[in-house]
């Protein structure tokens, strides 16, 4: 059914055979480049549905790869990495990264990322309604139903959850949240955002001490899924 | 030991800061002459050659000795302003100040050269025990998990005929549970590292600490069959710290009471507000830990006595270094009189009641 293709641009083979495996396993179609050069001509050659980058490569850094590919591919980028370094990522998400993994990672996290990230490629940011599970958003109503239920949202809580909701499947830095809902200048106000998601949590979430929708990616930002 | 210091100004400075010195003594004595003896001047400048050779290198300081000699032949033995000496006393005197400045030079050098050997050869061995210990825990720490997955491969390859499906899940478990193991080691080394080198960076920022608990819990939740209690306080103010190493450092607590404690154990997890700090207490109803090892349980590459479960003894000194790098505190002591060990983590950390407002 999902005939997706994927290019997977690592310099890793054994990293790119599991990948291969894992991947075509589940109905994905594999390209593969080893290295940057390689990787950008493919991805020009016949654009794929979403692009998984190494940071490291051997002839050039994964982030300038990134901003190569940015000035004219649109559909998801996934960056992987070896290295938890929050900088890092925080550059890649900033450069335009729909998300990032960092090596190991799990098949299934992989999977779930990947499915997402998709998703996104087809969601429109015109749309005046979204539908996240059993949260349904009316953007131009401004109505926020759970199961069928209104839950009441504060104007702000209200812009939060439709910025993170039209994002789903990207991972948002804290810096980029609070410029999108607070402005600019209120890039270092992240209490605010702190207590905002808090609040947020426990109107939307079933369980806010395990919550499903926003997740916190430590130090970098929020995932909305 | 540690009193004198060579080398730690560059030489060019060194030079000057020891003809300096020798020309402002011999200007003040000059100054003073009325007041002081010429043979009196010959001790004021030892003394300062003396001081320098303490302080400096050994070629400024003979550079310190022979231009002190000069002065003091040319501005202080009659007759003055030249370097002509009349009588033989004064000559044999100059000789000697002379020899003994040299010698004050020479000496005073050889000492500290031998105490920065002593110096050099106690760090090297403390670096060699340090890098022993290391290696020991090491080769047992990673290859104890390698073995695994190198037998489970070898077992799944080749008697995939007479493997029931029980034992293969069992297998393939017992990879998942080395890589899992493998990586929580290279992690702590890393960590280690960084904060022997110096080279963490703190990055400070509001946080949540209820979401970052529960986070944990969750992050360990398949990992332990021990009941963990939380209460999530409502009250509680953001506190800013480096999210990524509190987390880390209620990530290594919590795995080390589960760990240590049997599977029927409660671990209950507190979060509060003490002064101007974070407080966060992990306590545990198991055996506790001999009062004789607790002072130890910090140091690097500790491990209590006859711990059967697999540990670098790196875990908590990384909690320690990360504590401390927040200028906080971490103590642990035995629950009295019921059972376990509590832990106590004392992070100093501007708080925020921002959250009090926010049913506006």
């Amino acid at each position: 059914m999902n005939k997706a293709e994927i290019l997977i641009i690592d310099d890793e083979p054994q990293i790119r055979k599991l990948l291969e495996i894992t991947l075509e396993s589940n109905g994905y179609k594999v390209l593969q480049a080893e290295t940057a050069r390689e990787g950008i001509i493919m991805a020009a050659a016949h654009p794929p549905e979403l692009i998984l980058l190494d940071i490291g490569l051997p002839d050039k850094s994964g982030h300038e790869v990134l901003k190569e590919l940015r000035a004219w591919y649109n559909k998801s980028i996934i960056m992987l990495s070896v290295l938890n370094s929050e900088e890092d990522i925080v550059t890649a998400l900033d450069n335009g990264a729909t998300d990032y993994l960092t090596k190991p990672f799990r098949s299934a996290e992989l999977l779930a990322r990947i499915r997402s990230a998709i998703r996104r490629n087809e969601t429109h940011d015109n749309d005046s309604k979204l539908v996240c599970g059993e949260l349904d958003i009316d953007i131009t109503g401004r109505v926020v139903t759970k199961n069928g239920e209104v839950i009441k949202l504060t104007s702000t809580e209200f812009n939060l959850l439709v910025l993170l909701a039209k994002n789903e499947g990207r991972v948002m830095t804290h810096q980029y949240i609070l410029k999108e809902i607070w402005g600019v200048g209120a890039q270092m106000e992240t209490q605010y955002l702190r207590v905002f998601i808090g609040t947020l949590r426990k109107k939307i979430e079933d369980n806010p001490n395990k919550p499903q929708h926003i997740i916190t990616e430590s130090g970098i930002g929020y995932r909305f899924t | 030991m540690n009193n004198f210091q060579p080398r730690q100004y560059k030489s060019s400075t060194q030079y000057l800061i020891c003809i300096l010195s020798v020309l402002l003594v011999a200007a003040a004595c000059h100054l003073s002459a009325e007041f002081i003896g010429y043979k009196t001047v010959a001790l004021i400048l030892l003394m300062t050659v003396s001081v320098l050779a303490m302080l400096f290198d050994i070629l400024p300081v003979l550079l310190a000795a022979v231009l002190s000699a000069l002065i003091w032949n040319f501005l202080f033995i009659p007759p003055k302003f030249t370097f002509h000496i009349s009588n033989t006393e004064d000559f044999l005197m100059f000789l000697l100040y002379f020899f003994i400045a040299l010698v004050n030079a020479v000496l005073s050098f050889k000492i500290r050269k031998e105490q920065k050997k002593t110096r050099d050869k106690e760090e090297k061995e403390k670096t060699i025990k340090l890098y022993n210990t290391l290696l020991n825990s090491l080769s047992h720490e990673l290859r104890t998990p390698i073995a695994t997955v190198l037998g489970a491969v070898d077992t799944l390859k080749e008697n995939e005929a007479q493997l029931t499906a029980v034992h293969r899940n069992e297998l393939l478990s017992q990879i998942d549970t080395a890589a899992i193991r493998l990586n929580t080691q290279v992690e702590n080394l890393l960590s280690m590292s960084r904060l022997e080198t110096g080279m963490l960076k703190l990055n400070i920022d509001w946080c949540d600490t209820n979401e970052l608990i529960n986070a944990v819990i969750h992050k360990l939740a398949l990992e332990h069959k021990q009941t963990i209690v939380f209460e999530p306080d409502d009250n509680l103010p953001l506190f800013k710290y480096d999210r990524g190493l509190i987390e880390q450092v209620i990530l290594n607590l919590l795995q080390n009471a589960i760990n240590y404690t049997p599977a029927n154990a409660t671990i209950t997890i507190v979060a509060k507000q003490q002064a101007d700090n974070c407080v966060i207490t992990i306590a545990d109803n198991g055996k506790g830990i001999d009062e004789k090892e607790l002072p130890h349980i910090f140091d690097k590459f500790y491990r209590v006595q006859q711990s059967k479960t697999g540990g670098s003894g790196l875990g908590l000194s990384i909690v320690k270094g990360y504590v401390e790098a927040h200028n906080g505190k971490v103590y642990a002591h035995n629950n009295k009189p019921s059972a376990g060990v509590t832990f106590t983590v004392e992070i100093p950390a501007q708080a925020s009641y921002l959250n009090h407002l926010k049913n506006e």
